[in-house]
């Protein structure tokens, strides 16, 4: 018996955040171009993606994105919940599907967390903390939110790429560590150049009365790193591995104490 | 003294010493705990067999000018805060530790 079928044109666009092609479909060309405008310059052309998710955009949730996000392993996929989405992934499948708002900032949510899963696998992790390149050699300063993250990146001069002002993205290569740039930004409000570099120090930032740069003991360093790197799952074999990363990390790129007053002379002292 | 003598490590945390410190995290909430030298001894002997009064006595006693009475009573101060987080477990009876959950042996 002839029938009807309908099908919906589905739009896509690829965001490749460190090397990592994730193609994201969905059925709204609005939501997708609002996607491509978001995420510029990190935008691919890789015909084959490593990971596909389905977007559904729903109704505004009466919920907001202020609350805790809850990433659980269950049954080969990843859960990744929130009161303005829901999304699930499965790694061996390499597809995932999330249904959110049209809000493409829980899209931004998401992407953080699935790289996170991702990279734990591979060594790195994401940090919260400002990135810039200079002379060829990556910077990065870890901060809580007020320590001056954004204000250090403010401040970079014109021969400093900056990365980002908010989350950057650490990922081991070659026997070191890479910064690369992310979309994610802060105050800023500024994408970050998609570039990377191998990370030459880390500055655990402080504010004071003048510009100093003062080593810090490993468990402080330590302690400095993993206070601001991203933990959103609560499993244990996902946070032993972002925990050993962080201390592999720690032995191998030096971490010291950077005290800043908020001017450009503080980027005398990085080079 | 305690009715839960037994102690171990709970397999839901990530944990490694450094020098006289040993950094311990919860794999739960990701809650990180820095354990000085005294709790790094207690911490490392927490194999769910030994009694900590034990643990106190041969390690910590042994190590340090300290009285049985007051170490015992720090260090069951000190595991109860633990277990508090899920770091330890604390049981009457020897705990065995398996590849997955901890088990109290019957």
């Amino acid at each position: 018996m002839p029938g009807v079928t309908t099908a919906r044109q589905s739009s896509s666009v690829v965001v490749e955040i460190g090397g990592l092609p994730i193609a994201l479909h969905c059925d709204n060309p609005a939501f997708t171009r609002l996607v491509k405008e978001r995420y510029t310059g990190y935008v691919g052309n890789s015909r084959q993606a490593a990971f596909d998710f389905d977007i559904e955009v729903g109704s505004p949730s009466e919920n907001s994105g202020d609350e805790d996000v809850s990433v659980k392993w269950n049954s080969g996929c990843w859960l990744m919940e929130r009161g303005d989405f829901r999304a699930e992934f499965n790694p061996a499948t390499a597809r995932g599907r999330i249904q959110q708002t049209v809000n493409p900032y829980s899209l931004d949510s998401v992407l953080r967390i699935v790289h996170t899963l991702l990279l734990a696998r591979k060594g790195g992790f994401l940090i919260h903390a400002s990135s810039a390149i200079r002379n060829g050699r990556a910077f990065l300063f870890p901060g809580v939110s007020g320590a001056g993250k954004t204000t250090i990146a403010r401040l970079a001069p014109p021969d400093a790429a900056l990365l980002t002002d908010e989350i950057s993205y650490v990922i081991p290569q070659d026997g070191a560590y890479f910064a690369v740039g992310t979309p994610f930004f802060g105050e800023l409000a500024h994408v970050g150049q998609n570039l990377r570099s191998p990370i030459e120090c880390v500055y655990l930032l402080a504010k004071g009365p003048e510009n100093k740069i003062e080593p810090v003991a490993r468990a402080e360093a330590v302690r400095g790193l993993l206070a601001n790197i991203l933990f959103f799952a609560r499993d244990p074999e996902f946070v032993k591995l972002v925990f050993d990363a962080a201390f592999d990390f720690a032995g191998r790129v030096p971490i010291r104490r950077l005290t800043f007053v908020p001017d450009a002379r503080v980027w005398e002292l990085i080079r | 003294m305690s009715d839960k003598p037994y102690v171990a490590r709970s397999t839901m945390i990530a944990a490694r010493a450094l020098g006289n410190e040993t950094m311990v995290m919860s794999a739960t909430d990701s809650t990180l705990f820095t354990l000085d030298e005294v709790a790094t001894v207690i911490w490392e002997a927490a194999d769910g067999a030994t009694p900590l009064e034990e643990i106190v006595r041969e390690k910590v006693c042994g190590q340090y000018d300290v009285p049985l009475e007051v170490a015992l009573k720090d260090a069951q101060t000190l595991v109860e805060q633990l277990a508090g987080h899920g770091l330890l477990l604390l049981s009457d009876r020897p705990i065995v530790q398996s590849s997955g959950s901890p088990q109290v042996n019957p």
